[in-house]
């Protein structure tokens, strides 16, 4: 591979923060950029790095580490080992003061490329015909999989065993059952990251081949028309919000506009509620929305943090109320479908309408058609697997980090996402044979003094900028996910570093990112670092976000136009903004550290041009 | 009279079968407005009446006798026979029938527009095949600023005697064509009082993209575009979307603008203050393209635009078209299709993941 000049730094160059020595130990040890094996230090220099800030816009615990683990394994072998793309092998992950960087890996030998071609045609070509059979067949199996793990019971500990361990014969005791509902559950979140990557490569594939072969007919083409012809309109992703909206409907329905609003409390809500006829009905219909509606997170569920609608039903309650406000003063909260769909079509038929040979033609009719039939999945299995399941698997671990809590092991619930994944079942293993034998256990002696360093490790993490990639760039990247969801191109790479060089001056103006939903707007910006401050946000500002993800959607009805950090043309804020017809630049890469709140802004959703006006 | 051929037609009269009798220039103005374009009214002097012409004025023979024994590297005979003939066309009358026939028409055309005296452009518009191309003969008579039918008769006169520059007759000459079948007609048009004018392709001319157009612009009239005499606006729209997606504000020094003494354009410096402005607002960039859109709809092809947007009307109504021909450039480079054999869903993804994405 011919590589261009270097402008990131290699990871040797990275310095490691003062009193942060050993951090490595917080995570898996391949993860590490080595200095003490020649040849994997040679292998980690000459690799282009980049930082996935589009999931990781903070730096990882320890144990969430473990989706990063799920994806390293699922999204590799299924390229690789099941699919066989001819050019690509997988994704190769490390780490860097707690932020994750990642590399797609290219096959260099033409001729293994070449070997590799009659099992991808083969395999991926199964898929593709039968795809919307082997579809149904993974949403049997994802919902198979989060029923099992809402089955997983995580025991306590009994001074003596219940009775009918003895007289049904079970012949196990409470101490390896709450090993083995640790492995289950475990076991199951990796499970549900093997079907997460099932059809998403070959999606992905599709949906570049579909945008590669627009770009050669129109190389002026921007990437936000080629998504906006395939863009499913119909998806569940649009569900959970669909659900508020209704609730909304319903409360003016009842006349029940006042009562939702009693406080923004959901209990202090439902108490007054529960007192009259309406108000039950009400409750009742809330109740049935939340299974499984509510299983939504309210970041991007790769964090722990992320704590969904259900964990805290104020966050919802407060988007119900925002609607219901909306109804009350006569405005419109449903999302204009129609219009959508009779512009998505026009914009199809007049590209169509351009093309002047039948060839071509044929193959733009194909392969939108394929595109169109990958395209609900690319979207959709967001919310059963980063939403639904992960909101139940957090759940799952806070109650194995409250038996660690109950004995000591841990001083809060929340420390126990300080641990590997690893260390937790060392941990698990010293508490339960400790409890067998009646003995004191070593981990209240360890683990909370190790806990106390690493949130100080986390503090100083925190506070360090990742730069956004490391390495030599490469001229060519096949890896289809590099383009189209990281949105990895010379380009951005370049607008990063130089926001990023001038940003520490504090004098930028202008900045670029990916033009997501077309049109141009001027507005005060509004800073959301999480999706707890769009509260704050009001009618008519432009929203500034690192990311943005479902439980976001609330916040589309009010915003003039939206920018984030990370994302390609793909990410959730540029889907949700062109359904909105509201303009989106993302991909920025820094514009939450550049914009402050309350600056005046132009957004150009169609060049990804952004300029700081006052 | 040359029996039901009219010696005057309206150009909404006009269209793209009437070439033979009103050019190739006024044929497309007349195909224009049935496209629903805007177009500066005006009317053709046609061919019959360029006939009739020659005939009253007892030219024929006398012309084609000069031409019959010309050879093709006869440069000094064919200038000297170019010279007499031009003249000879230029002093001759015309019929009264024919004058008061045009008279009859610009007078219509000063009432239709509200203005006595109706400044018009007039210039040739050739059939097809009589000359070597449309803007071979464009550069040479084109009259702007034309006022008076006493003007415009004369101004008539010298755009015919264009088909006898020495280029044409020699042009003629080499490629066989028989100087006795050649006619010509003659556009007489209200002249657009431009604000702002330019060129408009519907394609992107670097790229060939045709989901493109481009739009040039500068301020006065379109000459100074067209002679290349400022850098014009450059402003890039997505045709199907209708955004602007690329604009570029140059330093425009100087415009053609009218002087209402003369009536005439001339060619004065813009205040510095004027200079680095965008020529044209939003609206009408959008306006533009839209028309672009549906004159490159009509044709069925990419097409080369001359605008101009009217001092005098408002916005909404005031962009003119003032021509249109086919994009030749791409129209000839247009070649395989992109799909690269690939035969099947399959065997496009295969090549798709193979070449994979450039990073710049």
């Amino acid at each position: 591979m011919t590589q261009s000049k270097g402008k990131f730094p290699v990871p040797s160059e990275l310095e490691t923060i003062p009193g942060t020595e050993g951090w490595e130990r917080m995570y898996p040890y391949q993860y590490e950029f080595v200095t003490d094996d020649p040849e994997r230090q040679k292998y980690d220099e000459e690799t282009f790095w980049f930082y996935d800030g589009l999931h990781y816009p903070e730096p990882l615990y320890p144990f969430d580490t473990i989706w990063d683990e799920a994806w390293f394994l699922a999204l590799s072998q299924y390229s690789h080992r099941i699919f066989s793309i001819p050019p690509v092998m997988g994704v190769d992950h490390r780490m860097k003061n707690g932020y994750v960087y990642i590399s797609p890996v290219p096959v260099m030998d033409p001729k293994e490329v070449e070997a590799r071609v009659p099992a991808f045609m083969e395999r991926a070509g199964y898929y593709y015909e039968n795809w919307n059979e082997l579809e149904a067949k993974w949403e049997e199996k994802m919902k198979k999989t989060i029923a099992e793990l809402e089955a997983v019971e995580i025991p306590g500990l009994p001074v003596l065993e219940e009775m009918s361990v003895v007289t049904e014969g079970i012949g196990e005791s409470k101490g390896y059952h709450l090993l083995k509902a640790y492995d289950d559950v475990i076991d199951l979140g990796i499970r549900c990251w093997q079907y997460h990557f099932e059809f998403l490569n070959l999606g992905y594939a599709a949906y570049v081949t579909f945008m590669g072969h627009c770009q050669k007919i129109w190389p002026d083409i921007p990437l936000q028309r080629i998504t906006q012809m395939i863009s499913g309109i119909d998806v569940i992703m649009y569900q959970p919000d669909e659900e508020l909206k209704n609730l909304a409907r319903k409360a003016i329905e009842l006349g029940l506009g006042d009562a939702i609003k009693l406080s923004p409390q959901f209990d202090k809500v439902r108490e007054g509620l529960e007192k009259t006829d309406s108000g039950k009905e009400w409750l009742a219909d809330f109740e049935k929305a939340r299974y499984p509606w509510f299983h939504v997170s309210t970041g991007t569920g790769w964090y722990h943090h992320d704590r969904s609608w259900n964990d805290d039903l104020d966050v919802p309650l407060s988007s119900i109320c925002t609607y219901a406000d909306k109804i009350a003063a006569g405005q419109t909260i449903d999302r204009p479908l129609e219009e959508v769909r009779k512009e998505r079509d026009r914009i199809t038929q007049e590209y169509r309408d351009l093309i002047d040979n039948d060839e071509d033609r044929d193959a733009f009719d194909q392969l939108l058609a394929t595109a169109k039939t990958v395209f609900p999945y690319v979207e959709n299995h967001l919310f059963y697997v980063e939403h639904w399941f992960h909101s139940i698997f957090w759940n799952k671990i806070r109650e194995v980090g409250a038996i660690m809590k109950e004995h000591d092991f841990i001083e809060d619930v929340e420390d126990i996402w300080l641990l590997k994944r690893s260390e937790i079942k060392d941990a698990l293993w010293d508490l339960t044979t400790a409890w067998a034998t009646g003995v004191k256990a070593r981990g209240p002696k360890v683990w909370p003094k190790e806990i106390e360093w690493r949130k100080g490790v986390m503090e100083k993490f925190r506070a360090w900028s990742p730069p956004p990639a490391l390495g030599p760039v490469p001229e060519v990247i096949q890896e289809p996910f590099t383009v189209v969801l990281w949105g990895v191109t010379n380009d951005s790479l370049a607008n990063w570093s130089e926001v990023a060089a001038a940003g520490e001056a504090g004098n930028v103006t202008s900045f670029k990112g990916f033009a997501g939903s077309p049109g141009t707007v001027e507005g005060k910006a509004r800073v959301c670092r999480t999706v707890k401050d769009i509260g704050q946000l009001l009618e008519g500002e432009i929203l500034v976000a690192p990311t943005t993800s479902p439980s976001w959607a609330p916040v589309f009805v009010k915003i003039q136009a939206c920018v984030t950090d990370v994302g390609g043309v793909m990410s959730h804020a540029a889907i949700v903004c062109r359904e909105y017809g509201v303009p989106a630049v993302v991909g920025t890469g820094h514009a939450t550290k550049v914009v402050k709140t309350g600056q005046m802004i132009r957004v150009n959703g169609s060049t990804g041009e952004i300029e700081i006006i006052g | 009279m040359t029996g039901h051929r009219p010696l005057v037609c309206r150009f909404d009269d006009c269209n793209k079968e009437s070439i033979a009798l009103v050019g190739g220039k006024c044929a497309s103005l007349g195909e224009l407005i049935r496209a629903d374009v805007r177009v500066p009214p005006g009317f053709a002097v046609t061919t019959a009446a360029y006939q009739q012409f020659i005939e009253d004025a007892g030219l024929f023979e006398t012309i084609y006798t000069k031409l019959d024994n010309l050879a093709a590297d006869d440069i000094a005979g064919q200038e000297k026979a170019s010279e007499t003939i031009r003249t000879l066309i230029e002093d001759s009358a015309f019929s009264i029938q024919l004058e008061d026939d045009i008279a009859e028409h610009y007078r219509r055309l000063s009432n239709h527009c509200n203005r006595p005296a109706l400044p018009v452009a007039v210039r040739s518009s050739a059939t097809a095949e009589d000359l070597p191309n449309a803007s071979f003969a464009g550069q040479q008579d084109t009259f702007l600023w034309i006022r008076g039918i006493d003007d415009i008769l004369s101004n008539t006169k010298k755009c015919f005697s264009s088909l006898f520059t020495a280029r044409a007759i020699a042009y003629r000459i080499r490629n066989n064509f028989q100087h006795r079948d050649v006619a010509i007609s003659v556009g007489i048009q209200k002249m657009a009082n431009s604000f702002a004018a330019g060129v408009m392709f519907t394609l992107n001319p670097t790229t060939g993209d045709r989901s493109m157009i481009l739009i040039n612009s500068s301020f006065g009239f379109g000459e100074a575009v067209v002679s290349g005499e400022v850098t014009p606006d450059v402003f890039m729209v997505n045709k199907v979307s209708l955004d602007t997606v690329e604009r570029t504000i140059t330093r425009k020094e100087v415009a053609y603008v009218v002087d209402a003494e003369t009536h005439s354009s001339i060619l004065t410096e813009l205040p510095p203050e004027r200079q680095r402005v965008q020529s044209i607002i939003d609206e009408d960039i959008t306006e533009l393209a839209r028309m672009g859109k549906a004159i490159e709809k009509h044709y069925g092809r990419p097409m080369d635009i001359e605008w101009a947007i009217d001092n005098n009307l408002p916005t909404g109504s005031n962009i003119f078209i003032l021509q249109a021909r086919p994009e030749t450039v791409w129209a000839n480079k247009r070649s395989a299709p992109v799909s690269g054999g690939a035969k099947n869903t399959m065997e496009h993804i295969l090549s798709a993941v193979m070449t994979g994405v450039r990073t710049s």
